[in-house]
């Protein structure tokens, strides 16, 4: 069964996108939200877990105060009001995943709320996103289904569950209604949840690493006639987990919908599910009145009444923020708009960074990156960091340059043997035998070689015109196997021809 | 020593102390005389006596080295069965937990075994403490051992039977709506019902966690004052567990003991007499005032308007907190697993089957009335509302407190019912808990003493209400009340308690 769609460029033509994010980030904090078990990644199922963690009868959970300072730093980076006193309440369900039946979390009085972002897009355009909330609450465990052919509970033997996952703390943001994105509402999306991730990391809550599900992001899209029109019902598709996947499910949506409104029939209000392999979502359950979580305060936590002045401190200690940093770093290392953008775009702030802080210029440093790495990059169809070569490398290969021990050409073979694991750059130069030839007694030899085998061109210049000394510099770069440098090569001709 | 079981627990932690007899013969001479009369009294579920044993024999051994012991070490001690024990099954009553043994104590019991108390057993009770008649039991009845025929009073029945049948010196209560304080009444007993967060509830399987609290179920004031000092305390591991430092009830205790009360103001509460309570009841309370009276205290009345609204706001406040603590239990983890009979064995059919076989009627039908009360659109109405009401009956108790240092009333209207008279009228069961629910409600202290016996010969309870963190002042009150009806009867109440029938 697949979906009708209308093609993309139509859709947007004709119907007004208006999105929401949700996005579940996982903290990196050493314990629980509500418990003394440790967290972390690939860890034995269930070895990372406590009567508290397992929902035993008599366990009581107890808020992990670094989990409100992380949630903290996220607010007030979304620039987020913090509440003065919030409260954790019950969401009631039941699922084997949930080891009380009831999730912890926050409903009516999140820790912090309305505060806005700005992403930028890949052309520059800045696109303003406001955030409704942002609140603490546990994660689930993880179910395996076992024994049915697509991994999923249709069809499955029996079910694994692993209880380390539940309790880990998770920060839920929220965004309004995200309108006026226009076309673009796929790409802002993408901006929007890429921005996040690159915050998380900056305030050092989270390693925010997508692949292993420590950010997911849950996609609300609803098409209406114009801009004007009341907001149409809308879908919710989950757990769509990586950049490239917000911006395809958008898209999606977006031309599924549209073709749903075409044909004169409603958008159904659900949940949907995100087809990674072939980049469509289908239908989940149905969101209807009939879902009653029955939410009530958490009578077993207190209130939280973060000390002003705790936040006031919190504030005053966050780290810069990657959109301040770019702002910072374009200026200090001189870069033209456009120039800097391309740097951003292709993940290499970090690495030129790291690269000047290795002794490099910022413009060298930016030309090896977004150029003959880039290349390579591509070449290879891996992201820049993923090349086995080190800013620290970068900046050594760069310095033998400035001391005029190699030249560009020579720069880039000596990059080559780093690239293929002959080491750093030093010991490529010896290995390969690749020095500038600085010493003018072979260079002399050479010439005078040069110059014997071609006296007619000796003959011109002596007359006067300069044009044939190239191939004179040619003759001796091709002796020297290219280790001269062509610009001593050019006087030492004019010497010994003048002479 | 002619029996050890008769000595309150300070007098036996004394000949203790002083080598007059060891631990291990005082938790024998209990665990002897649970063989010996629980059989028809049935206050235990399980009974530990080699664990006990070995307990009471490490604390002897300490003691013969001379190594600093607690002053209730080697005093043994009953445990309601909603309270987790490691290594100890833990059923809170109910056929849902049949078999599990807990992986972790309760933080109240680390402190009493780190202080050498011999765990003689698990006591019976109403299932997941929903009750007041300890019928409600999945694993049979307990029995009143002032008449067999009779309730022990519930939830923690167990606990106070196993206490007024001298089968335990001390237990171990829980209290919600007046699961400790209204056995104790119809025992014959003490019991107290400490500020809410005096005690850790970590380990107390939930019944509502805004209203639970654990306490001390004695037969004397002192003994109570004693096990409070044991079990109380900050607990990192409970968020609403008080910061205070532990009171010096056991000083209070013997300072009124000793019938200092004169200038205590006792305030009685006007809406808690009259219409529904037995005469006899009424007539045992008004004789304990008069003691206090002429003790010196000054008595006074003060008014609790609200209070008449409290039974309807703990009846939703209550069952929608059970309804989420009692969705744990599904078969999924531990404890019973049912799955159906036929069709599919799907996680949710399995939690259904488990949860319709393994909990009793009462339990459902608050689970449903809680479910009911938390549903969307009626919030509001039935939650809200009686919160609004808790807040009402606080400031009830706040201007009472203007006028009063105590506020005291009968603990139950009645006294003992029979077992099976009241189970198919669930309304008439909630009633038994008019006067001790308002406590809970407002998370201050209560406590029931013995003062006398009605007119049909058991036990009434006479019930001691402090403001937060003043538990102090009941042990004062209340020494007082013990000590000046023993002088009128000449003997403690149970003394005058029929003798159990000694299977040999």
């Amino acid at each position: 069964m697949s979906d009708t769609l209308v093609e993309y460029d139509d859709a947007v033509a004709r119907y007004d996108t208006v999105f929401g994010i949700e996005v579940h980030v996982e903290l990196g904090t050493r314990t629980k939200m509500f418990d003394a078990a440790e967290q972390g990644f690939g860890a034995d199922p269930n070895t990372q877990v406590t009567p508290v963690s397992l929902g035993l009868p008599g366990a009581l959970p107890a808020v992990n105060g670094t989990a409100v300072e992380y949630a903290i730093r996220i607010g007030l980076a979304l620039n987020c009001s913090i509440a003065e006193s919030c409260r954790f309440a019950r969401k009631n369900y039941f699922y084997p995943d949930v080891p009380k039946n009831f999730q912890t979390s926050q409903y009516d009085e999140p820790i912090a709320h309305d505060g806005w972002v700005d992403v930028e897009l890949e052309d520059g355009t800045v696109f303003r996103i406001e955030i409704e909330r942002a609140h603490m609450e546990e994660d689930a465990g993880k179910n395996t289904h076992v024994g049915g052919a697509t991994g999923r509970i249709h069809g499955a033997l029996y079910s694994l569950v692993d209880y380390n996952r539940a309790g880990v703390p998770l920060v839920e943001i929220v965004t309004k209604p995200v309108a006026g994105a226009g076309a673009r509402a796929p790409e802002v999306a993408r901006a929007y949840v890429q921005t996040l991730r690159d915050m998380f990391r900056a305030l050092g809550v989270s390693e925010a690493r997508m692949e292993r599900g420590n950010v997911r992001a849950d996609v609300n899209v609803s098409l209406r006639p114009s801009s004007g029109s009341p907001l149409g019902t809308r879908t919710e598709t989950k757990n769509v987990n990586s950049f490239r996947s917000v911006e395809r499910a958008v898209r999606y949506e977006i031309s599924r919908q549209a073709a749903v409104l075409d044909a004169g029939q409603a958008v159904v209000q659900e949940t949907r599910h995100w087809h990674e392999d072939t980049g469509h979502t289908t239908s989940g359950r149905i969101k209807s009145d009939a879902e009653d979580y029955r939410y009530f305060p958490e009578p077993d936590l207190l209130p939280i009444v973060p000390d002003p002045a705790w936040v006031e401190q919190i504030r005053a200690n966050l780290p810069e923020l990657p959109a301040a940093r770019r702002r910072r770093l374009q200026v200090e290392w001189g870069y033209a708009d456009a120039e800097m953008r391309d740097v951003v775009n292709a993940g290499a702030v970090e690495l030129i960074e790291a690269t000047v802080a290795a002794g490099a210029g910022a413009a060298a440093a930016r030309k090896w990156w977004m150029g003959e790495l880039a290349r390579t990059a591509k070449e290879q169809g891996v992201e820049l960091e993923e090349l086995p070569v080190t800013p620290r490398q970068i900046g050594a290969l760069q310095r033998l340059v400035d001391e005029g021990r190699l030249t560009d050409k020579l720069a880039r073979q000596v990059l080559e043997g780093v690239l293929a694991g002959e080491g750093d750059p030093e010991e490529v130069v010896v290995a390969r035998g690749l020095e500038v030839v600085s010493d003018d007694g072979p260079l002399l030899a050479a010439i005078d070689d040069a110059l014997a085998a071609q006296p007619d061109v000796v003959a011109k210049i002596r007359g006067g015109n300069l044009g044939p000394v190239g191939a004179i510099i040619g003759a001796v770069m091709k002796a020297t196997r290219g280790q001269a440098d062509a610009a001593r090569v050019r006087e030492l001709v004019l010497e010994r021809v003048q002479s | 020593m002619s029996d050890l079981t008769r000595l309150s627990a300070a007098d036996l932690a004394g000949a203790l102390t002083s080598g007059e007899v060891s631990s291990v013969e005082a938790t024998q001479a209990h665990l002897d005389r649970i063989a010996a009369v629980d059989g028809p009294v049935h206050a235990f579920l399980h009974v530990s006596s080699e664990e006990a044993l070995a307990t009471a024999r490490a604390v002897d051994e300490a003691r013969a080295r001379r190594e600093p012991l607690h002053p209730l070490a080697g005093v043994p001690i009953a445990v309601k069965d909603v309270v987790v024990t490691r290594g100890l099954p833990t059923t809170a009553g109910s056929r849902i937990l049949e078999g599990w043994v807990p992986p972790y104590d309760a933080t109240l019991v680390t402190k009493i075994k780190a202080a050498g108390l011999p765990i003689l057993g698990k006591t019976n009770m109403d299932e997941f403490a929903m009750g007041s008649s300890t019928e409600h039991s999945g694993y049979g009845n307990t029995h009143n051992p002032w008449d067999l025929e009779r309730i022990p009073g519930g939830s923690g029945g167990g606990s106070a039977a196993a206490v007024a049948a001298f089968e335990a010196p001390l237990a171990i209560g829980t209290d919600t709506g007046g699961s400790i304080r209204q056995p104790a009444a119809v025992t014959g007993t003490v019991g107290v019902k400490p500020t809410y967060g005096s005690v850790s509830r970590y380990g107390l399987i939930a019944l509502a966690s805004s209203l639970d609290q654990a306490g001390p179920v004695t037969r004397t004031v002192l003994d109570a004052a004693l096990l409070h000092e044991l079990i109380a305390g900050h607990d990192p591991h409970d968020s609403t567990s008080l910061t205070d430092p532990v009171g010096d009830y056991a000083a209070q205790a013997r300072r009124g003991l000793a019938g200092d009360v004169k200038g205590m103001r006792v305030g009685v509460v006007k809406e808690l007499s009259g219409e529904g309570y037995q005469p006899g009841v009424l007539a045992r309370f008004e004789e304990s005032l008069d003691l206090l009276r002429e003790a010196g205290a000054e008595v006074v009345e003060v008014s609790c308007p609200h209070f008449e609204y409290a039974l309807a706001a703990y009846y939703l406040i209550l069952p929608a907190e059970a309804s989420s603590n009692l969705a744990k239990f599904d078969g999924m983890r531990y404890g019973l697993r049912v799955e159906p009979d036929d069709g599919p064995v799907t996680a949710e059919r399995v939690m259904a089957a488990t949860r319709g076989q393994g909990f009793g009627d009462e339990v459902k039908r608050r689970i449903i009335l809680g479910t009911y009360a938390l549903s969307a659109g009626y919030y509001d109405a039935y939650y809200g509302s009686a919160q609004k009401v808790r807040t009402l009956i606080q400031r009830d108790f706040a201007a009472a407190f203007e006028k009063a240092d105590v506020l005291v009333s009968p603990t139950a209207p009645t006294t003992a019912f029979k077992l099976g008279e009241k189970l198919d009228d669930p309304l008439a069961m909630y009633l038994n808990d008019v006067a001790t629910i308002p406590v809970n409600l407002a998370g201050v202290p209560g406590m029931s003493v013995p003062s006398g016996l009605s007119d049909d010969g058991l036990p009434v309870g006479f019930q001691v209400i402090a403001p937060a963190r003043e538990d102090a002042r009941l042990y004062r009150v209340a020494g007082a009340v013990e000590a000046l009806l023993e002088a009128r009867w000449g003997g403690p109440i149970l003394a005058q308690a029929p003798e159990l029938e000694v299977r040999k």
